[in-house]
């Protein structure tokens, strides 16, 4: 009993999280882009559910907060304010194909050679028990310079956003 | 995994959604009261049963408190014709009032109600994030009012859903980040923790005033109370965004609203005001007998009755804000005051240590 029920909390999330991301994007039975958004949050809150099984308490918190709370709320508020309605079938461009491919088979491949770097059937404690504290200490030691290199990444794409929505800068 | 945690997990989430419904019932009932009294109304005063008339003195004086208007209240609820509307999405229109109201009830499974009952702690889950689990929960609630909105496929609750959706994202950055000097003085996010150093060092409404204000301020916006009530402005969109909804799916909606607002005052208790403690007779130690535990639980019930108060009188005082000023308050004022307050808290924290 200790064991099997956390296996299978693993097996319904896994299935939910990969069940919802298959109708955000191929909904056989609607094609209403809200329908879409409210099923990419039930996928961002199974995955937090995994997270959780992985006791990384932190991750699946702030998944939710920032992806289900902020994210795709802005998401609806875009959708509802474009009043974007059903899509139509469009037929698939060749570059689009082209670029899904590529960016499909690198994401691909760099799960399969970290899949590969890491042996199966270990049971390896994670480095990181989900406390904030240990997070914390490991994010502004060791991590400390890809930490601040995101957030200059953010900035800059927060001065774009200003740049590109004021026409005329006083 | 063993039986006594479980039967016991699922008697305090029993008592407690039990508890937190009774008390949204007879806040409706406060806030009407006490309307009442600020406007110079009676107020509801005349449903009873009728064998009350029969009781001489009680009968007569409950009955003017209008102790029985909830009870009343939801039979009407669940009574009346539950109308759809021609036109509206349906399976939105049917989904949000319950996304409304579980995030309302699940967020009160991280607050700390009361000390320890026999070997019980009294709270649901004793989490270590758990004031992130609090946030990330109620970030959830606005799905209920913007697919309310979207669902009614009618303009004014299409306009309600829409100033939610950026009054919500907007006053919870703010709310985020008024707590933060909190966590920095008390130095855990464990909510339990949190309580502990307030039984040690005094309330920290004390020590964190302004957080306390941001605080108060976000929640009203966050549970959509006057003078923040955009979404449901009646003067300008009739309901908002529960405009076209009628009987239980209405009532589902007016639930949720004082859930969380029941959820925010549990929060300020706990975060501000000392949770379950009281600084004299030893009511600031984990419980030995049953009594004081339950005392503790009171304890808490009344600084959250207190806060909840507040809440009231704040809605009948003050006039609506605009939809500019209330962004403005939000980005403009708060989100600078919070960073600033931040900083201040831990240059002091640092020249301290």
């Amino acid at each position: 009993m200790a064991n099997t029920f956390p296996d299978i909390l693993f097996y319904v999330f896994a299935v939910l999280t990969l069940g919802c991301g298959a109708l955000v994007i191929a909904n056989p039975f609607s094609r209403n882009p809200v329908t879409s958004a409210m099923f990419l949050v039930l996928t961002i809150i199974s995955m937090a559910g995994l997270f959780v099984l992985l006791h990384a308490f932190f991750l699946a918190a702030v998944q939710i907060l920032v992806y289900a709370g902020a994210v795709i709320v802005l998401f609806l508020f875009v959708i509802m304010l474009l009043d974007l309605k059903a899509e139509t079938m469009r037929r698939i461009k060749i570059y689009g194909f082209i670029a899904g491919i590529v960016s499909v088979g690198a994401i691909l491949a760099i799960f399969m050679k970290s899949l590969g770097a890491t042996p199966l059937n270990s049971d390896s404690a994670p480095a990181v028990e989900g406390n904030t504290e240990p997070l914390g200490k490991l994010l502004f030691t060791h991590y400390v310079v890809p930490f601040e290199v995101v957030s200059v990444l953010l900035l800059v794409a927060m001065v774009g956003v200003i740049l590109l929505s004021k026409k005329n800068l006083d | 995994m063993d039986w006594n945690f479980i039967i016991f997990s699922v008697v305090k989430i029993a008592v407690a959604i039990g508890v937190l419904h009774a008390i949204a019932a007879y806040a409706v009932l406060a806030e009407r009261k006490i309307s009442a009294w600020i406007q110079d109304r009676v107020g509801p005063n005349r449903v009873a049963p009728p064998f009350m008339k029969y009781i001489p003195v009680l009968g007569p004086v409950l009955t003017r408190w209008g102790i029985f208007q909830p009870l009343a209240d939801g039979l009407k609820f669940m009574l009346k014709e539950d109308f759809t509307p021609a036109g509206v999405h349906k399976a939105y229109f049917w989904i949000a009032p319950a996304v409304a109201i579980i995030p309302s009830m699940i967020v009160i499974a991280v607050i700390p109600f009361g000390s320890v009952m026999g070997h019980q702690q009294m709270v649901i889950a004793n989490l270590n994030v758990g004031i992130l689990y609090t946030f990330g929960i109620v970030s959830l609630g606005v799905y209920g009012i913007v697919l309310a909105g979207y669902a009614a496929n009618s303009k004014y609750p299409f306009l309600g859903g829409i100033r939610s959706s950026a009054q919500m994202i907007s006053y919870e950055i703010s709310m985020g980040m008024s707590v933060i000097p909190v966590f920095l003085i008390a130095g855990a996010l464990n909510l339990s923790s949190v309580i502990a150093w307030q039984a040690q060092h005094g309330w920290l409404v004390i020590y964190a005033p302004l957080s306390f204000i941001i605080f108060l301020i976000a929640g009203f916006a966050e549970t959509n109370r006057l003078p923040f009530d955009l979404p449901e402005a009646e003067t300008e969109l009739v309901g908002g965004y529960h405009t076209e909804y009628s009987s239980m799916k209405f009532a589902l909606f007016f639930l949720a609203e004082y859930s969380n607002m029941i959820a925010a005052t549990g929060m300020m208790t706990t975060l501000f005001f000392g949770g379950w403690t009281l600084p004299f007779w030893g009511l600031d130690q984990p419980a030995h007998s049953i009594g004081i535990a339950i005392v503790q639980i009171l304890i808490f019930l009344a600084k959250m009755c207190a806060l909840m108060t507040v809440f009231i009188w704040v809605r009948w005082m003050f006039p609506r804000f605009r939809y500019d000023q209330l962004m403005d308050l939000g980005w403009r004022r708060f989100v600078p005051l919070a960073v600033v307050n931040i900083l201040v808290t831990a240059i002091v924290l640092w020249a301290i240590s």
